[in-house]
């Protein structure tokens, strides 16, 4: 069949839909936005029926696709790594009950933060949950390995979690097709309270789930995707994770490393494929690009085996993505550098497009928040987020979604009145909601403003589940119709934008104000699309 | 053969747009290819970047190891000289030299060229006045293109082909301003060579 140029996330995509999957849901996070973009523009995906939508957040979407399981379909769910921590009781339970239908759960880790707050590594998630984890090593991979996840979920009736990282999903290349496969029949559990976890029930499947290590690390040893490549050089053994494998390659231009090579692509790893490549070799070298995982199960607490090189004994940085300049120096190999990047370049961090509202917003509350001083913004994680670099310097703290407004409570606790939160649409129903209803069930002295562009902006444009909604969502809470106030952030309105923000900073409660105005992003896409449409019907 | 490739610009300039031409003439020469892009938060008018590599045999690696890369290939001149320790010592700068001043302390033009042409092998040229005299400065990343074509080692009419194949959707006088600033850039180059 002819190759696809797929990104690693499209790769994920097209092979979930051609291994058979009903449905996919997601919350969007940079880098694991694109699966569900290109199920949602696949013709396909739509002939074929398959549910493709963008669920509040992660712990909804995760258990969304939980319940297509249940009910013996295939089902993804896809976020960024930060989103497995709000999936996380979802995640590490449904390890518990089992799957029925396949459930493949993509987690997509940023190493060097190329656009996160934490670098952190999924697998230990994995690993918490007592899962089998996928980690392709390219974009084939991360096709052939969706069509074994689903099998693997439906063989061992487990949740399976697929691990990728920001290169692997952000970079295209030509990606070979299987055969389509059809959807599942609607199929019940064969066992009706396998998804009821009473503590009776949970202690037994919790049981069953041990058992099942055994079989998992089988599994790992006979997919394939775990290979040890011998060779004369003893010396040192390597161990080569994902997409490290790749970049250890690169120091090969024959692709002939003297070494003898494990590379892993499924965890939990065979100890006796570790065991084999120990024993025969003077020293490890562990690659991997993330958390230190294997290393450290390798080398121990007490290090006190043979020497094993990696993150931890500084042969690698502690921190940030490999490349393959980092894996050549581990290994003592040169290589030429260019020239230094002369001193005239400037930095030229992300900001705000021009005639963004959120500019319009935060110029008002400046404004408004002269007469108290500065450090009293709590902010959250979108757009408006930039408003904390130069020239705005709004905000004083971006910590994890929704975390503005309950910190803003605990800080006016504390006496800070009054505290101000700003959180986007999106961010407020993804996990703004709870906070804010704390706020109102406690009169806090607070301020928030719900940054509302009627899009989920800085992952692209994506729908808001908050759109349309966000005045009724705070009148439910119980906020008092005088305390919801709606204003347009443009320039226009700059003077009476400051009084009102002005007159409910001084008020002693929970007020909302919605600065509203569209994406000037979004908006220019829908302007560009309405333009096209009206040319073809000319000339047609 | 192999050709590794830095595309830089700003978040919003569309440097994508010369990578699908250069990745869909690689692969209908039946080369293999691996392009890593930049999504996500520095595409809100950061400095951005994208790693194509081109080779006959399979690549391995995502990232071009620095040091290595035969062409930095921008269409903003500061961003030409962020990626210079990608560079190989016989690699090629080909950049507009249309700054695109988005920060406050962009530095003076003249100290940009004077750095650029400091390095031993480049092209410069200005890309919105070529784009524009054939026909729109929309066009001034073809012309870019262009300027590189004759540094990709692949036929012209493969680029030629993949320009036509890409901005097909979007109407004959698309493609054909889009090849005219191709051509346009082509010949730039090859006048200095
Ligand atoms: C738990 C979690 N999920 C997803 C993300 C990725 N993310 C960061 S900002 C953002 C969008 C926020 O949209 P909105 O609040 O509407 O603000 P806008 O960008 O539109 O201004 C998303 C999805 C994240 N950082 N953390
Ligand atoms: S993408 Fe939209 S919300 Fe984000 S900065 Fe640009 S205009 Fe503002």
């Amino acid at each position: 069949m002819e190759k696809l140029l797929l990104l690693g996330d499209e790769a994920i995509a097209q092979a979930a839909i051609d291994a058979g999957m009903s449905g996919i849901y997601a919350y969007p996070g940079t880098p694991s936005t694109e699966i569900m973009e290109y199920v949602q523009a696949s013709a396909e995906a739509k002939n074929r029926n398959i549910r493709s939508i963008w669920s509040a957040n992660e712990k909804t979407a995760m258990e969304t696709a939980l319940g297509m399981s249940y009910a013996g379909k295939r089902a993804m769910v896809c976020m960024k790594h930060v989103g497995l921590n709000v999936a996380a009781d979802a995640f590490i339970n449904a390890a518990i009950t089992g799957a029925n239908g396949g459930l493949l759960v993509v987690a997509a880790d940023d190493p060097s933060m190329h656009s996160s707050q934490n670098e952190q590594d999924s697998r230990f998630y994995g690993k918490f949950a007592m899962i089998p984890v996928l980690e392709p090593g390219d974009q084939q991979e991360a096709y052939d390995m969706v069509h074994y996840g689903f099998q693997l979920s439906e063989d061992m009736q487990i949740p399976v979690m697929m691990r990728i990282t920001t290169r692997l999903a952000h970079s295209r290349t030509g990606v070979a097709r299987k055969e389509q496969k059809p959807q599942n029949e609607l199929r019940l559990p064969s066992n009706l309270r396998q998804f009821i976890l009473l503590p009776s029930i949970a202690r037994k499947q919790y049981r069953e789930l041990l058992t099942k290590q055994e079989r998992f690390e089988a599994a790992s040893g006979n997919s394939g995707f775990n290979k040890l490549t011998d060779h004369t050089d003893k010396k040192l053994g390597i161990i080569a994770c994902g997409l490290a494998y790749n970049y250890l390659m690169e120091n090969f231009p024959d692709r002939n490393v003297p070494h003898p090579v494990l590379k892993i692509g499924q965890y939990p790893v065979d100890p006796a494929l570790i065991d084999s490549l120990y024993t025969s070799c003077d020293e490890l070298l562990i690659l991997e690009d993330g958390y230190p995982i294997l290393e450290e199960l390798i080398r121990g607490m007490l290090n006190n085996g043979k020497r094993v090189r990696g993150r931890l004994d500084g042969s690698l940085p502690r921190d940030g993505e490999l490349n393959p300049v980092i894996v050549g120096a581990a290994l003592g190999l040169d290589h030429a550098r260019g020239n230094d990047v002369p001193a005239l370049v400037k930095n030229r961090p992300p900001r705000l497009c021009d005639g963004c509202g959120h500019n319009d917003a935060f110029l008002a509350l400046n404004e408004a928040l002269l007469e108290y001083g500065r450090g009293r913004v709590f902010s959250d994680i979108g757009c408006y987020t930039l408003s904390a670099l130069e020239p705005l310097e709004s905000i004083n703290s971006c910590v994890d979604m929704g975390a503005s407004i309950t910190m803003a409570i605990g800080a006016a606790d504390a006496g800070l009145v009054p505290a101000v939160a700003a959180i986007g649409d999106s961010t407020f129903t993804h996990s703004g909601i709870t906070g804010l209803l704390d706020a109102i069930n406690n009169n806090a002295p607070i301020t928030v403003l719900i940054l509302d562009n009627s899009t989920t902006g800085m992952t692209g444009g994506q729908t808001s589940s908050a759109f349309g909604k966000v005045e009724d969502i705070c009148r439910g809470l119980g906020l008092s119709e005088e305390h919801i106030l709606v204003i347009k952030p443009l320039k226009k309105h700059h003077e009476e934008n400051i009084e009102i923000i002005r007159k409910e900073l001084a008020y002693n409660g929970v007020s909302v104000i919605i600065p509203r105005r569209e994406c000037i992003q979004t908006l220019g896409r829908k302007l560009r699309q309405k333009a096209k449409m009206k040319e073809l019907e000319i000339t047609q | 053969m192999k050709k590794d490739i830095i595309l830089a610009g700003v978040g919003g300039q569309g440097i994508l747009s010369i990578a699908a031409c250069i990745g869909t003439a690689a692969l209908d020469e039946g080369l293999y290819l691996k392009q890593a892009e930049v999504h996500g938060m520095s595409q809100r008018g950061g400095a951005v970047q994208s790693h194509l590599r081109i080779a006959s045999t399979a690549v391995a690696s995502d990232l071009i190891p620095e040091g290595s890369a035969d062409l930095i290939i921008s269409v903003e001149p500061m961003e030409s000289l962020r990626y210079l320790p990608m560079l190989s010592r016989t690699g090629w700068i080909i950049t507009s030299i249309n700054p695109f001043v988005n920060i406050p302390d962009y530095p003076d033009m003249e100290l940009i060229l004077k750095e650029i042409w400091k390095q031993h092998h480049y092209v410069t040229l200005d890309a919105d006045a070529v784009a524009k005299e054939c026909g729109s400065m929309k066009a001034a990343n073809m012309v870019i293109l262009g300027a590189a074509a004759p540094l990709l080692g692949m036929k012209p009419s493969a680029i030629e082909n993949a320009v036509e194949k890409i901005f097909a959707s979007k109407g004959k006088d698309v493609v054909e301003l889009n090849l005219k600033a191709f051509h346009a850039g082509r010949s730039h180059t090859m006048k200095q060579m």
